[in-house]
């Protein structure tokens, strides 16, 4: 009876299974660990649920998850935006169905609960049974707190958590570099690639900042490329790096020359983007604003993981969702300008569709290396993962964090610090 | 209604043979079936009609299709190693469209694929544009409509 006792402490001691330079393989599979992952972490931090561009008018809504809740972004007559449970307070059904669109109301298909967008109840059919058994007014579809910063849109089931903008401290100036690529446009949803793998959510959480095993895993997409492409993705012996930015975020620099898009902008065309120059020159843009769109459209040098959920990676957003200790849902979400040039956002989805999604060349073969991970993790009644690469060679970044080599694993590391504290901390239940 | 059953059995007899070449992963024949200007798409949106200012899962022009087709016949892509194979069905043969340059023929197909042995089924509608050739038809568009395409999918690494 003690050893029973003993090995359920064990397993609910995630915090204890994350070591400074390894974590153990049990917190891929554990399913206790992983329902306290989802109080612990997903309801208690701030989550990623969209773009303003995907909401852009009045009626405008969008279906999102913040770790297991159904949720809605919607944007109201006054285009105040709103994320609300999407559960109706009568008897818990849906009210949106659907990726996304275009509504007056959102109405229980039940029996006919009528929301506004902002989620306050509108409608009861057949009111006269529910006088002075409850009032409208005190059942409005549940709603969280949200805040943006640069039109990505963060959720919290967390009422009095820090602001937004602290909770992304260092990623911030980060976010903003990635926003260039809208070539001087806003930066504009242009659709999304969804899959889902056998595999923990923290395996996907590890390979943002994993430069390690791109040249290895991604070698059929890098023989796609032409040779000037192919050099610019031969990044693991620049000057590239990896910066951990503190509360979980990090950033991989690969590509030095691509942080600031907005810099170097006389670069000569390469052939990748010769089409698209032609197209924009076609099209009676004039040179400078060619430079600019085709260095836009390249994305930036790096990827930002920001700790739990999503990350701005190169030209997209990443979204991640636990489904289960063993599955997870990922967003590829492609990237564009809001009213630029038809042919940049026309490249900018083909460039999408070549690497990413489950079509893509690059993806498949990500997602087989995640699905082995998993696998393997099952060998042994203990083993561990190892996220030691260049825990020897750190510097202190200008901006005075901790950074490693492009190939270390400086970011899976300051990810599961953060995670390590979240789940060390007492449960509120 | 009259069915021009001869045109019909000439489709078919076409798209089975593309079919049988791709399950049996003769990539390279599959790509001389093409037109020049041929585009094979995979939409994230069946009800999408103008493909190249939206997000597909695949829009390959030639040059797509052969680094689709050299990134499988590598050997460098772990996940195309994995895939055991593809059995797809192929019926429903329905001529849309019928001009003196081309066809349009609707059909359905269930594609299963193996892997890591598990078995995944991809059920779709298919729509091709054939245009007529010297020995038969080329492959003008290729559109394929999964029915899950905007639903999480597994990734593929095969040809559809």
């Amino acid at each position: 009876m003690s050893e029973l006792i003993e090995l359920k402490n064990i397993s609910q001691k995630a915090a204890d299974m994350v070591e400074e330079g390894r974590v153990h393989k049990a917190l891929y599979s554990d399913p206790e660990i992983f329902e306290e992952e989802l109080d612990k972490v997903f309801q208690n931090t701030w989550i990623y649920i969209g773009h303003e561009s995907e909401v852009p008018d009045a009626g405008s809504f969008k279906t999102a998850f913040v770790g297991r809740h159904p949720v809605i972004l919607s944007r109201d007559r006054k285009k105040n935006l709103h994320v609300l449970l999407n559960r109706c307070r009568h008897r818990g059904a849906t009210v949106c169905e659907g990726r996304k669109g275009k509504t007056k109301a959102f109405t229980c298909p039940y029996h006919g609960w009528g929301y506004g967008l902002d989620g306050s109840l509108r409608a009861i059919p057949k009111a006269e049974e529910y006088e002075g058994v409850l009032d409208k007014n005190d059942l409005p579809l549940d709603s969280l707190r949200h805040e943006s910063y640069q039109g990505l849109v963060f959720a919290t089931f967390k009422d009095d958590i820090e602001p937004l903008e602290d909770f992304l401290g260092g990623a911030k100036k980060w976010i903003d570099l990635f926003v260039k690529q809208g070539g001087g446009y806003p930066l504009k949803v242009l659709g999304e690639h969804r899959f889902n793998f056998p595999g923990n959510w923290k395996i996907q959480l590890e390979n943002t900042t994993d430069a390690y095993h791109f040249p290895i895993i991604h070698k059929s997409f890098i023989s796609s490329l032409d040779d000037a492409t192919a050099d610019i993705f031969d990044f693991l012996d620049g000057d590239g790096f990896v910066e951990d930015l503190g509360h979980g975020h990090s950033v991989m620099v690969m590509i030095p020359d691509l942080v600031d898009l907005e810099d170097d902008l006389d670069q000569p065309i390469p052939e990748r983007f010769e089409d698209l120059a032609q197209a924009l020159r076609d099209e009676g843009q004039d040179e400078e604003q060619v430079k600019r769109l085709v260095r836009a459209a390249h994305g930036t040098g790096f990827n930002l993981n920001l700790f739990p959920n999503v990350s701005c990676s190169m030209a997209f957003f990443r979204v991640l969702r636990p489904v289960s200790a063993e599955v997870t849902e990922i967003q590829h979400v492609a990237l564009g300008g809001e009213g630029a040039p038809a042919s940049f956002n026309r490249k900018r989805m083909r460039l999408h569709e070549h690497f990413q999604g489950p079509m893509g060349f690059g993806t498949p073969d990500d997602g087989e290396a995640w699905e082995r991970v998993q696998k393997g993790s099952m060998a042994g009644k203990d083993g561990w993962i190892l996220v030691n690469r260049g825990m020897e060679n750190l510097h202190k970044s200008p901006d005075g964090n901790v950074a490693g080599a492009v190939c270390s694993e400086t970011g899976m590391r300051g990810a599961y610090q953060k995670y390590k504290q979240m789940m060390a901390a007492e449960g509120e239940k | 209604m009259t069915i021009n059953t001869d045109l019909l059995n000439k489709a078919t007899a076409f798209i089975w043979h593309e079919a049988d070449l791709l399950d049996h992963k003769e990539y390279q024949d599959w790509l001389s079936l093409w037109s020049k200007d041929g585009l094979y798409i995979v939409p994230t949106d069946n009800n999408e009609t103008d493909y190249e200012n939206t997000l597909n899962l695949a829009l390959d022009d030639a040059d797509m299709r052969r680094m689709r087709v050299a990134r499988l016949e590598s050997g460098e892509s772990v996940s195309a190693g994995s895939v055991s194979g593809t059995v797809r069905m192929i019926s429903r043969l329905r001529i849309l469209e019928e001009t003196a340059d081309y066809i349009v023929v609707r059909c359905a197909m269930t594609l299963n694929e193996l892997r890591h042995g598990n078995l995944v089924s991809y059920p779709a509608d298919l729509e091709y544009r054939l245009k007529p050739s010297a020995d038969g038809f080329v492959i003008d568009r290729k559109v394929v409509k999964l029915m899950h395409a905007d639903g999480f999918l597994r990734t593929v690494s095969f040809i559809f």
